[in-house]
């Protein structure tokens, strides 16, 4: 088991009304599978992820990344765990505008503890003949596959995308899923994609739908599509 | 349909939408906008200091030389008779005269064991002078022989009242005199004694006594040796003088003179000019300063407000109204500079006007910073301040509302030659973004550099000062004069009185030394000196060549000093006429035989065998140095104050004294004075500098964090950017401050001294660690940013 939540919750407080974004979650995520979480806009999904991820605290419940509690940790700890086991992918690229594409990926790979080799990543992602161009001299699909690679150049254990596709078009968006599939199926790593893109369900291992903060459902796919077949 | 702005639609309501934008705006800004407002202050309030000081001294010696009638020519001569002034009224030009008598008398003043020396001046007894009148502060103006008048400085360092009483040597003749009163007067506003460097109003004063007791204690019955002038409104200066020296050449006149020559009167000038020049090349720097903080700040407002932009002009304001609206954000950010400048500026003018009225002895101090004044410093700070908006305001106005609204494209970089170099140097990434972002906007970073860089200058150019000064000092009175003392003859004496000064308790050592007032020609250009002469080998008096060692003047030769050589354009081999207006006023030609290196005078130099020879005489002294065993110092004042045939005893060490006690109040006035300047400098550029970086870069410092970064490594390239940036800017305010030091040295100079250009690598590592400490701060204030970023929230949004 990669992660476990037991009664997880977190609440916003926006003025005088309290927003559950979590409301007592379990859930439970397992070594090697290809989640994704599916839920509207609210639901609480994002949240999820940014506590799993180490980038924001719960305000109640417990989270378990293998025997490590995340709940139980001071900012120092979490950075350190983001650091050594996870990768992130998001809507918006976040790449250094001021670092070519290799050196986006170096960023990660001069301070992780087991890295792959920052071209080998890019290689992975399809960007071997781009090595040293800048973010703004990259397609969008491509500054996400900067992006990939720089989240897996570390190989995590975990890879954390948030909407992944949510700024591409559909045929680079499936450029980026392939990749993704492929990160999973080769290193082995755990990966939680969350979208409100139904359609991407179907190449994942689960889906877990969140509706207000809670989950509404987990369902095992029998059967897996592959990322082109995907109805966009 | 005519299209109609909003603005102009809607005039009806008080307060504009916009305008609360504006208000809101500012507020958001206020600590970058105070920071550039104390910057853009500081120049206002230093050009109202200079300005005002300016004004008030200039006003005020335009006022007492009107009421007091100081006289515009002067000529002083060995003893001319009163027969002759009908002749130099008859002079066009002259309007009237005022014959005096003067000359130096030592002083035995009551519990003061050194001599002091006075200067006697006659005082007419039936009505008052018609040139030159004194202020009476307290008392009476003298009429019996034993009476006098002091100077009011002079009285009040050696706690003198009126009734008391004190003794001179007068022309041979110990005589007790009584203060009848303390007077003030044009000519005295700064008073120095003969061989002095500065003002020492315990060792030296102003003696009016009446005229008839000065001419029988001097021997001038129905003559002067002093006389001023003044003009009508049509004279030429020049003539005049030219008719007084040919007038007064056979009573042996010493060369007439204008205003210009005045002791007083030029270095009161050379003041004024210091604080007029000051005013037009100091606050201009701090005016560029906040115009680049400006621009730098709105551009980054500007292209923050990218979407807003977009939206107010999709409403339908005009590009003229979206421009004027960043400008008057920098009009705000101006008009609290110039607030805080004007109050800062006139409180300043009146403290440091007061410190002047110290310095120099006026009797009243008209101060008034005039209105004029205020408009110019308020005018040339909004000018500026706009000047330095202008550009993002201009952008702001040519967005086009559809582009605007989108977001602008990522900054973009290349690959360089530079980044191959970085690649192979192994760097870290983080290493890379700063030096990146440095590269990417060249002329920001350069500007910020240079912003910094002018903080370290201003320091620089403060200490200069101090330094110039411990090195003349150093080269006055450690290297060239050595003397304890200058023993000052009434006229010139054998050498053989030399033993008789030998004899003397406490001397142990005395050596010879003249004096000439003389006139240097070379082709067209002539120059009035005083002309020294000393022996080979002398050690107490020397004359310091460029490589700081002695130089004796060649036999046969004149020695100058390189300022004068380079007035008069002759060089080393070239023959000059030198016309004595000592003796016979003889004329010799004498071939200059070396150059040194001077910085107090304009000095020539002569060998004194050589010159006795040249005028046919037996070895003479008008001065001889002494060396003084401390413990008999009583005694030979004693018996000094009782010689007849000296003038007067200058101590040196109280010379020095006075020199560094006026220089040290000064100089450390004016450092702190820089240093603060120099840390608001700092603040404003560093502090500005580091919040734009933040606000440009806190997307990708968030993904740093969230790659796992921690806060130190972070923050490391916040800091490494402005403290890198910090750092390359040291040598360039090195550079700067070397400049405005060798401008500042350049523009000192003046006829009476040189500032010489001493840069003292201590005071430059002393800039660098205050601008670098300051900058450290400053970006550590914003630090705290880094540690209160949102993570999520900044990565949500798209840029």
């Amino acid at each position: 088991m990669v992660f476990r939540t037991e009664a997880l919750t977190k609440v916003y407080a926006t003025g005088e009304t309290q927003v559950h974004a979590l409301d007592h979650v379990d859930l439970e995520l397992f070594e090697g599978e290809l989640a994704v979480l599916l839920g509207a806009s609210g639901s609480g999904k994002s949240t999820l992820l940014n506590i799993l991820g180490g980038l924001d605290h719960a305000s109640s419940g417990h989270v378990w990344f293998r025997d490590l509690e995340l709940t139980a940790m001071r900012d120092r700890g979490l950075t350190r765990y983001r650091r050594d086991h996870v990768g992130f992918i998001f809507q918006f690229y976040n790449l250094v505008p001021s670092l070519s594409a290799r050196e986006n990926v170096k960023l990660v790979t001069d301070v992780a503890p087991n890295p792959m080799k920052a071209g080998d990543a890019l290689e992975m992602v399809g960007l071997g003949h781009r090595l040293d161009h800048f973010p703004a001299e990259l397609s969008g699909g491509e500054q996400q596959r900067v992006a990939i690679a720089r989240a897996i150049a570390k190989q995590p254990e975990v890879l954390l995308c948030d909407e992944p596709t949510g700024a591409l078009d559909s045929k680079t968006g499936v450029q980026v899923l392939e990749v993704l599939k492929e990160v999973n199926e080769t290193i082995g790593t755990s990966i939680i994609v969350i979208t409100h893109n139904a359609g991407i369900q179907a190449m994942a291992h689960r889906v877990v739908r969140l509706a207000d903060g809670k989950i509404a459902s987990v369902d095992v796919n029998d059967t897996r599509v592959a990322p082109h077949e995907i109805a966009w | 349909m005519i299209p109609v702005s909003p603005r102009t639609r809607s005039r009806g309501s008080a307060v504009q939408a916009i305008d609360i934008k504006l208000l809101r705006d500012f507020q958001r800004l206020w600590l970058q906008g105070l920071a550039i407002a104390i910057v853009l202050a500081c120049g206002v309030a230093i050009l109202l200091t200079a300005m005002g000081m300016f004004t008030a001294l200039d006003d005020t010696r335009q006022a007492y030389y009107e009421r007091n009638r100081f006289a515009e020519v002067f000529v002083e001569a060995n003893r001319v008779p009163r027969t002759l002034l009908p002749s130099v009224l008859d002079i066009p030009g002259v309007q009237s005269v005022e014959p005096r008598v003067q000359g130096i008398a030592i002083l035995d003043l009551p519990d003061r064991t050194e001599t002091a020396l006075g200067r006697f001046i006659s005082f007419p007894a039936s009505q008052e002078p018609t040139l030159n009148i004194p202020i009476l502060r307290s008392g009476v103006t003298p009429e019996a022989a034993d009476e006098v008048m002091v100077t009011t400085a002079f009285a009040e360092a050696n706690g003198f009242e009126i009734g008391d009483r004190f003794h001179a040597n007068l022309n041979g003749q110990r005589q007790e005199l009584m203060i009848t009163g303390t007077a003030m007067s044009p000519e005295f506003i700064y008073t120095i004694g003969p061989g002095a460097l500065m003002p020492d109003n315990e060792g030296f004063g102003i003696i009016w006594m009446p005229e008839a007791a000065m001419e029988a204690a001097f021997d001038m019955q129905g003559a002067f040796n002093q006389l001023g002038l003044s003009l009508s409104a049509d004279a030429v200066e020049a003539d005049v003088l030219d008719r007084l020296d040919s007038l007064f050449d056979p009573y042996g006149g010493l060369g007439a003179y204008g205003r210009d020559r005045q002791v007083s009167d030029s270095f009161l000038t050379a003041e004024i000019d210091q604080l007029n020049s000051m005013a037009f090349i100091v606050p201009p720097v701090f005016f560029a300063i906040s115009a680049f903080l400006v621009g730098m700040v709105m551009s980054r407002i500007v292209t923050l407000d990218r979407a807003e932009i977009g939206l107010l002009k999709a409403l339908g304001y005009s590009d003229v109204e979206i421009c004027l609206h960043y400008l008057l954000l920098a009009l705000m950010i101006a008009l609290v500079g110039i607030l805080i400048g004007s109050g800062l500026g006139t409180l300043l003018a009146r403290a440091m006007a007061w410190q002047y009225a110290r310095f120099f002895d006026f009797p009243y101090l008209i101060f008034r910073v005039p209105a004029w004044v205020y408009a110019m410093s308020a005018f040339a700070a909004m000018l500026t301040t706009m000047l330095g908006a202008l550009r993002a305001a201009l952008i702001a106005a040519r967005l086009a509302p559809a582009i605007a609204m989108q977001p602008p494209a990522p900054p973009h970089f290349r690959q360089t030659v530079l980044d191959r170099l970085m690649g192979r140097m192994q760097l870290r990434q983080t290493t890379i973004m700063v030096l990146r972002s440095i590269l990417r906007w060249p002329i920001r970073s350069a500007l910020t550099s240079l912003g910094i860089a002018a903080a370290t200058a201003a320091v620089i150019s403060s200490s200069f000062m101090s330094d110039a000064l411990a090195r003349v000092i150093d080269l006055a009175f450690n290297q060239s004069y050595r003397q304890d003392a200058m023993v000052l003859f009434t006229e010139e004496r054998p050498l053989s009185a030399l033993a008789d000064l030998r004899a003397l308790p406490g001397v142990l050592q005395a050596e010879p030394q003249q004096f000439h007032s003389a006139t240097l020609r070379y082709g067209p250009r002539e120059k009035d000196v005083s002309l020294e002469a000393r022996p080979v080998g002398a050690e107490l008096s020397r004359v310091i060549g460029d490589d700081g060692r002695a130089i004796d003047p060649p036999a046969g030769g004149i020695l100058l000093s390189e300022r004068l050589a380079e007035q008069l354009g002759a060089m080393v081999g070239d023959v000059i006429e030198v016309e004595f207006m000592t003796g016979q006023r003889e004329i010799h030609s004498m071939v200059i035989s070396g150059l040194a290196e001077q910085y107090l005078g304009l000095g020539a130099y002569v060998e004194i065998g050589f010159l006795d020879q040249k005028l046919r005489r037996s070895p003479q002294m008008s001065v001889a140095n002494i060396v003084i065993d401390e413990r008999e110092l009583d005694a030979l004042h004693g018996s000094l104050q009782q010689t007849p045939i000296l003038s007067g005893l200058i101590m040196m060490n109280e010379n020095r004294r006075a020199f560094e006690e006026t220089i040290n109040q000064n100089v450390v006035v004016i450092n702190a004075v820089y240093a603060i300047i120099a840390v608001l400098i700092t603040v404003g550029v560093a502090y500005n500098s580091a919040r734009i970086q933040m606000s440009e870069r806190a997307r990708e410092l968030a993904s740093l964090r969230i790659l796992g970064f921690t806060r130190r490594e972070v923050s490391g390239v916040l800091i490494g950017e402005a403290m890198l940036l910090a750092v390359i800017a040291q040598p360039i305010g090195w550079l700067l401050g070397a400049w405005i030091s060798a401008a500042l040295s350049n523009s000192f100079t003046s006829d009476l001294y040189t500032i010489p250009l001493v840069l003292a690598p201590s005071s430059f590592a002393r800039a660098s660690l205050i601008v670098l400490a300051t900058s450290l701060v400053s970006v550590l204030l914003v630090r705290r940013r880094i540690d209160r970023m949102d993570l999520v929230a900044v990565m949500k949004t798209r840029e």
